[in-house]
């Protein structure tokens, strides 16, 4: 992936194929700790304990049976190639959270890309699943829960040509205040 | 700098319309591969070419949203688009250049975009 914010977007992804109904990121940005971290809560289907180490892993396991995904293994090098890690708890029937951390300046660490297409993609497509947002950037911050967006909009959807571009320049507006 | 307080003035506005966007039977539906191979293909600039393009021409009856594994890894990024009445075309190697085309000539015309499509791409 070329951007951070891309490995996130598969995360989140992942969430809502488990059918949550609430996903939550916490994205933190600490130039001081030289740490990017983030991670993914969700109360999705879940996963077993033998289901979560396969696929952090899925070349050390035996199987040839299933078809074993990309995505967390992709995150799982991408962290790693920056002195960090991942770190993925979850139970059946309960949710799951997968957490990332990069060395923030560490010259394997990607970009953390563009932010505000990513929670936009999300946001749209899935208006049936609440999702809260927080970035962190040093002592700046903000955060989203579309449960509020949505209460303000009283039935009017995102995908509304109005509302899209509404949000599009809210999220763009809100990463960039975060590095001024 | 957008406020809370412009959500509320666009609802306000909103319900005095009568065609609110919604997603029935009538729409097109414009559906983007969205599981890993897609993303790290490219999908999401796509995906917020469609979004944008289709919300800046005011098309309300044009959905625009993100689906898992279409499963043909290296034809990435591939984009649905679904019309009622009409087959599915399935465009491939989507670029947000190309969507802007599809979204000029398919969508508000009725043209696909023939060379772009997963029959010229096999
Ligand atoms: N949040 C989650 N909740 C429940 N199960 C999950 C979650 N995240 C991942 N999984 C399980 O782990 C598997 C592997 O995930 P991974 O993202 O690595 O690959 P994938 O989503 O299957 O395919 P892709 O390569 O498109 O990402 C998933 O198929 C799913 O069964
Ligand atoms: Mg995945």
């Amino acid at each position: 992936m070329k951007e951070l914010s891309l490995h996130i977007l598969d995360i989140m992804q992942n969430s809502i194929t488990a059918g949550a109904t609430l996903v939550t990121l916490e994205l933190i940005e600490d130039t001081a700790a030289d740490i990017l971290k983030f991670s993914v809560t969700d109360n999705g289907k879940g996963m077993t304990p033998e289901m979560a180490k396969a696929v952090i892993d899925p070349f050390t396991t035996g199987r040839t049976t299933r078809k074993v995904g990309l995505g967390i293994p992709l995150l799982k090098l991408a962290a790693e190639n920056t002195g960090g890690g991942i770190e993925l708890s979850s139970e059946v029937g309960v949710g799951t959270v997968i957490s990332a951390v990069f060395g923030y300046s560490h010259i394997d660490r990607q970009p953390l890309g563009n932010m505000a297409e990513t929670m936009l993609g999300i946001f749209t497509s899935h208006e049936d699943i609440d999702f809260v947002y927080k970035h962190r950037h040093n002592d700046k911050e903000y955060s989203v829960d579309t449960r509020e967006l949505k209460k303000i909009l009283g039935g009017v959807p995102f995908t509304q040509p109005e509302v899209t571009l509404w949000l599009s320049d809210f999220l763009k507006e809100n990463e960039q205040e975060l590095y001024a | 700098m957008k406020s809370l307080a412009d959500l509320e003035a666009i609802r306000k506005e909103m319900l005095e319309k009568v065609t609110l966007r919604k997603d029935d039977e009538q729409g097109v539906r414009i559906v983007v591969g969205m599981a890993t191979c897609g993303i790290a293909a490219g999908a999401r600039p796509v995906m917020n070419a469609f979004m944008e393009d289709t919300a800046k021409r005011k098309l309300e009856h044009v959905t625009v949203s993100q689906t898992g594994c279409i499963g043909m890894c290296r034809l990435e990024p591939i984009v649905e688009v679904f019309e009622p009445n009409k087959e599915k075309v399935t465009y491939v190697k989507m670029t947000p250049e190309k969507a802007l085309r599809v979204v000029a000539e398919h969508i508000v015309n009725g043209n696909v975009v023939t060379e772009y499509t997963i029959g010229a791409n096999e």
